[in-house]
């Protein structure tokens, strides 16, 4: 994708194994799926409150997720279902929060901005903007006291960059050197503003520069050159060097959260996007492409996810809402 | 075969208008394709395709309005079809009355334990109130390895308030920290670091500072362990002096007593004396949910005498008697308990026997201390350094109000600051702060004297 409004200076994809690209076509497919699914069950008033979808930034957590070991921690804000599936939630138990219902993984307590999975070293599913750039970071203090080895990926968005506690959080990651790798989620607009009218240097991966902390930017629709670029950060983390800053130029397809019309944007805009930079169609054209499989393989697995996120939809209707007596457990342990 | 849905395009939409189809009858569609516009109350809304298949029919026309959510709207067949949601799937019908038995107010905890024994022949030795809270964490810090200390300079500097003195060098950098001038960035790390297992203590070089951190205090650390449906803690203690110190003016005066108190999820602390200071603070760090812990600038050089006994745990949610007294009770925390000593001992001159009761905790309150207290006296003071609305005061004076209204004789009276921002001048800050004099008045007011 040498041209269009992500930008990246071409891709750096070095090229990835036929497994490894079913691999990203499956776990993108699934968070697309299962966010289309979700937006039909908002619809049919089974999804309540706010949920934003997460279709078209697939590449990202799915790239992301590819570069992390076993342990590694991930936390990001309220647009995070993607996440949870990219490390490997069950879409029942995401599903069945959306829904609000017992099964869900906050017992249907948090709803779509707020799931934790410490088995999947997922820990939220945040609500206010920025904050868990802070927590996340403090997590990589934790890595870093215990001296574990692990990395806290710290994911948030172009709109959060600008909150002061991220750069708060930037200080003191660079000065202790924390493992935390900050992957700004840029999809170019926080809620309807854009960010050329929101911020003053719009190059994102820039925004360490005073802190030390080096960035760069990354194709953030092309799932292996995200995952190359993750290898590398989490790397530089890993090893002790301090954190580093990912830019992922991406772009949400759908508006803000449900009840957002998207007007702030042209259709030729969204649809140039689709067309041209579809994260899951790049994929598809390098296995077809590779004569790595056929049109029939890839059908199959779309018949797989779906039935997958079908049976997920039954769970979360099926699934109980929560007992009373949750009401008042899990203020205190 | 599977019927396409009025969609709810909002939280709160129940109707809403269908626009324009961009399909018709025996169109392929494909999962993601705009299929038609829905104009709400707000704006007009594309609606996509979940399913893939072949439209058989369009049951609601375009320009159709007032079309309810959850209408069929079109026919859809395809292999899709008969894996979607039915129509009749409907949220779980609430849950009926009886199941819904009325909940108790607060959210159950266990029942607070009284202060330990004391072995026979017990010593008191003297020590200040800064120097307890520096061993009540030192010993903490040597019990458990994941006990750490960090806040603005708290390691080289030794403390702002030199409460943190020595444990540098005890303890090593890793585990005492020295942070920059960042609350809301330190708050949220510290709450990070709890997630993921550490026990910090958080020290806000005044509390007044916290206020940039009060997000990530509530928002992070008091909820997250509710929404998360007990899966994420959050054991961290946030300390600090906390209350009007000397002529520092509004905005490095003030109390947060009722502020943190007000909110579910947090344990908040407020000692007088050195053993108990020690004995929550110790108890408050080994506790596993996040602990306000309100500390007071203008004691943090008195001496008390504490018991010389190895480990000395003071509970948390239990209220102490710090005096026994017949005709009044009067409640205080942190530096108004002494204030409140002092004024039982100028009434005990004229003959007026006051009960002083010690909260210690506000969040559990033990109501039940109080009430029993009322319950013997008949007559309540309340005390708090901070202002009177909404205050500490106040809902004690509603709980004796709802369970111990028979046993008043006379209305419940508050003593609080009064109501406007504390001012730098001398004798206008007096004015402002309740002192012993006002406590006497408000005791004598009770009485009828």
């Amino acid at each position: 994708m040498a041209d269009g409004a992500n930008g990246a200076n071409g891709s750096l994809a070095t090229s990835a194994s036929k497994d490894e690209l079913l691999s990203y076509y499956r776990d993108m497919l699934l968070i697309r799926r299962f966010e289309e699914r979700a937006g039909q069950l908002y619809g049919m008033g089974l999804i309540g409150g706010f949920c934003h979808l997460y279709i078209g930034q697939e590449a990202v957590v799915v790239g992301m997720q590819a570069a992390l070991k076993d342990g590694d921690q991930v936390i990001t804000a309220y647009r995070d279902h993607g996440h949870m599936l990219a490390t490997g939630m069950s879409a029942n138990g995401v599903m069945a929060e959306l829904t609000g219902r017992r099964d869900g993984y906050s017992k249907g307590k948090g709803g779509s901005m707020h799931m934790f999975s410490v088995e999947k070293g997922f820990y939220g599913g945040h609500g206010i903007v920025g904050a868990q750039v802070s927590l996340g970071t403090g997590i990589g203090f934790a890595n870093k006291y215990r001296n574990d080895g692990k990395v806290c990926l710290t994911y948030f968005g172009d709109g959060a960059a600008n909150q002061g506690q991220v750069y708060e959080s930037f200080n003191m990651a660079a000065v202790w050197k924390l493992p935390v790798v900050f992957v700004i989620e840029n999809n170019q607009y926080a809620m309807g503003t854009s960010i050329q009218r929101s911020t003053s240097e719009t190059h994102l991966h820039r925004r360490g520069i005073s802190f030390n902390i080096p960035g760069e930017e990354v194709d953030g629709m092309d799932v292996v050159a995200v995952r190359e670029a993750g290898k590398r950060a989490v790397e530089h983390a890993r090893s002790g060097k301090g954190p580093m800053i990912l830019e992922m130029k991406t772009y949400r397809y759908r508006g803000h959260s449900m009840s957002d019309p998207a007007k702030y944007r042209t259709k030729e805009e969204v649809d140039e996007q689709k067309a041209k930079h579809d994260p899951i169609e790049h994929v598809k054209k390098q296995l077809l492409d590779g004569g790595h499989v056929g049109e029939d393989e890839l059908k199959q697995i779309d018949r797989e996810i779906r039935d997958i996120v079908v049976a997920s939809a039954e769970f979360a209707q099926q699934s109980p809402e929560p007992d009373p007596s949750e009401l008042l457990t899990d203020v205190y342990l | 075969m599977t019927q396409i849905l009025m969609p709810a395009l909002s939280p709160t939409m129940e109707e809403g208008n269908l626009a324009k189809w961009l399909i018709k009858p025996g169109d392929k569609i494909e999962p993601g394709q705009v299929i038609a516009e829905i104009e709400t109350d707000k704006a007009t809304m594309e609606v996509e395709a979940v399913d893939e298949g072949v439209i058989s029919e369009i049951l609601v026309p375009a320009g159709s309005q007032g079309v309810k959510v959850n209408t069929p709207i079109a026919v859809l067949d395809g292999e899709d079809a008969a894996a979607a949601p039915k129509q009749e799937a409907k949220p779980a019908p609430a849950q009926s009355a009886e199941a819904a038995s009325p909940a108790p107010a607060r959210a159950p905890q266990a029942a607070p334990q009284p202060d330990p024994e004391l072995p026979a022949g017990t010593q008191l030795v003297k020590i200040s109130l800064r120097d307890a809270l520096r061993d009540a964490m030192a010993e903490e810090m040597r019990r458990d390895p994941n006990v750490f200390l960090m806040g603005e300079e708290v390691a080289q500097y030794q403390g702002a308030y030199k409460v943190s003195r020595g444990l540098l060098d005890e303890f090593g950098p890793m585990r005492v920290v020295d942070t920059p001038i960042t609350e809301h960035g330190f708050a949220g790390l510290g709450v990070g670091a709890a997630m993921a297992g550490l026990k910090p203590i958080v020290e806000f070089m005044t509390w007044n500072f916290a206020m940039q951190a009060i997000d990530q205090i509530i928002n992070s650390a008091a909820k997250t362990l509710y929404m998360s449906g007990g899966q994420i803690k959050s054991s961290v203690v946030f300390r600090g002096p906390n209350g009007a110190a000397s002529r520092v003016a509004a905005q490095h005066s003030q109390d947060y007593s009722s502020w943190y108190s007000h909110v579910p999820g947090l344990i908040v602390i407020a000692p007088y004396d050195a053993a108990d200071a020690k004995g929550l603070l110790k108890s408050a760090i080994r506790n596993p949910n996040p602990v306000i812990f309100l500390e007071h600038e203008m004691l943090y050089g008195n001496e008390f005498e504490i018991p010389d006994v190895e480990e000395w745990l003071v509970p948390i949610g239990k209220a102490k008697v710090k005096r026994a007294g017949s005709d009044v009770t009067v409640t205080a925390h942190s530096r108004m308990v002494g204030f409140a000593l002092k004024a039982a001992e100028h009434l005990a001159e004229e003959g007026i026997d006051v009960e002083v009761v010690d909260l210690r905790t506000l969040r559990p309150l033990d109501t039940a201390t109080i009430i029993e207290s009322v319950k013997k006296t008949n007559r309540l003071v309340t005390v708090e350094e901070g202002w009177g609305q909404s205050g500490v005061g106040a809902e004690i004076c509603a709980r004796v109000a709802s369970d111990a209204f028979d046993w008043l004789d006379a209305p419940p009276t508050r003593v609080h600051q009064v109501d406007a921002p504390l001012a730098y001048a001398a004798n206008l800050e007096a004015l402002a702060l309740p002192g012993v004099d006002d406590i006497i008045e408000a005791v004598k007011a009770v009485m009828g004297r």
